[in-house]
């Protein structure tokens, strides 16, 4: 079962352990205005344990968002996927910190991790440091990690059809943030969806 | 007759990044007219195309452009959508996820806002989009995929004449609309931009080839060369251009 974090507090720091053959999921959502600073460290202790961790958040004004997960490969045949997504606007700074760790032991690892950001204004800021550290050498390991803007090609051509810069922007917002949102289970989804509709609409303005 | 027109452009001059690519075009579209617009390469007729729409990134720096009467400069792009402009885009933008219904459903109700209107109901909205889908023989599930994305030129020029039935305009640019098209999906898209106009409205086509205007054939036709028209006629002018080229005009 997924567990949907809606973050509440400054400081969140969570430690994790899967065992072999369990497996752990996990979508955190950090709303407008919450300054936090979020460290997990998971660690994949046995066999064919695996961990999926998901994240979006969202700064629209001064927010100081941290987010630094460590996920530790410790034995063979473990998988991870690691997405967080965020948008920054106003003053606000993003740090993300991302570490994947493969043992020496822990042979036929998968893991990913993407980090991916918009920036809406020019004084808001993003750090994003993906890291591999890998002592296998049987493994399928990535990271990215990209900071990018509204695409304004696709704004031009949603207003010349009469939808709004406004909704433009929210459409855009949210169908970046859709490959986070749809691993929230589904009794939950929509009532989150509509609650970060309306905060992305609040950011914008 | 003055209230026959729908678009009055006069003086108009556009530059992009400090270049001057519209140098003082005129142009006056009535109701009920097909208007063709021709031209070489980089002579203006996308930056026509794109100065109507009120695409940000082209600066006008003279004239002026009436539309049933307004400032068509001073609307902004959705003002313009609203008020019945609409451009088939020359490369039609890929929007990852979005699908068409959610895009289609978020414009139409855009208009129907511009014009005080409540949304559409659900099942009206479905149905309309069927109809319009059938209409440029789209297949449905064509309804969830993301705006464009992995479509082929002739799929993506059909959404574009799928979007304007769904948005029903006065005056519609095609821009290139022929572009990476084969004969079917030319056929298709030809006899879409036929069966809607009516003679309340008027369309310009934009093309480079007459192979379009075999299709849609137009009332009178442009060449635009170097930012500015320099020869206007009725259709018989697309020949002449086939058989003696631009450079000799």
């Amino acid at each position: 079962m997924t567990e949907v974090i809606i973050v509440r507090e400054d400081r969140m720091i969570r430690s994790m352990t899967v065992q072999a053959g369990q497996r752990t999921d996990m979508v955190l959502i950090v709303m407008p205005g919450l300054s936090t600073d979020i460290r997990f460290d998971i660690r994949l202790d046995g066999e064919g344990a695996e961990a999926n961790v998901y994240g979006a958040y969202l700064c629209g004004s001064d927010e100081r968002v941290k987010i630094s997960v460590d996920m530790y490969h410790n034995e063979p045949h473990c998988n991870s996927r690691q997405l967080f997504k965020g948008i920054a606007g106003g003053t606000s700074r993003v740090d993300f910190y991302g570490k994947i760790i493969v043992a020496q032991d822990a042979q036929k690892t998968e893991a990913y991790q993407e980090n991916h950001n918009i920036l809406l204004s020019d004084n808001a800021k993003v750090d994003t440091k993906p890291q591999l550290e890998i002592y296998a050498d049987d493994v399928k390991c990535s990271h990215g990690a990209t900071i990018g803007r509204l695409n304004e090609e696709e704004q031009f051509y949603m207003r010349s059809r009469g939808i709004t810069l406004e909704d433009a922007k929210v459409l855009q917002m949210i169908s970046f943030l859709a490959p986070v949102l749809e691993n929230i289970p589904e009794s939950e989804r929509e009532d989150i969806s509509a609650q970060i509709e309306t905060a992305v609409r609040n950011i914008n303005l | 007759m003055a209230n026959d027109i729908l678009l009055k452009i006069e003086g108009l001059r556009a530059s992009v990044e400090d270049k001057e690519i519209l140098k003082g075009v005129d142009l006056t579209i009535r109701k009920g007219e097909i208007h063709a617009v021709m031209g070489p390469n980089g002579a203006g007729k996308s930056t026509l195309s794109a100065v109507l729409a009120g695409k940000p990134q082209f600066t006008v720096t003279a004239g002026t452009v009436e539309f049933l009467g307004q400032d068509l400069l001073a609307m902004s792009p959705e003002e313009r959508a609203w008020a019945g402009i609409f451009l088939s885009f020359q490369y039609p933008v890929e929007i990852p996820g979005v699908t068409i219904t959610n895009f289609m459903k978020t414009a139409v109700n855009a208009h129907r806002a511009g014009k005080g209107l409540e949304p559409l109901k659900a099942g009206d909205f479905l149905k309309l989009m069927r109809e319009k889908m059938a209409f440029v023989q789209m297949k449905p599930e064509f309804a969830k995929r993301e705006v464009n994305v992995g479509f082929s030129g002739g799929e993506k020029k059909r959404n574009e004449i799928f979007q304007m039935a769904m948005l029903d305009p006065t005056l519609a640019i095609l821009d290139e609309t022929d572009s990476g098209l084969d004969v079917d999906a030319l056929r298709i898209v030809a006899s879409g931009v036929n069966a809607l106009h009516t003679p309340d409205k008027a369309a310009i086509v934009i093309t480079h080839y007459q192979r379009l205007l075999d299709y849609i054939v137009p009332d009178v036709v442009h060449v635009l060369k170097d930012g500015k028209i320099v020869k206007t006629a009725g259709k018989e002018l697309v020949a002449e251009i086939e058989e003696k080229g631009y450079d000799n005009l």
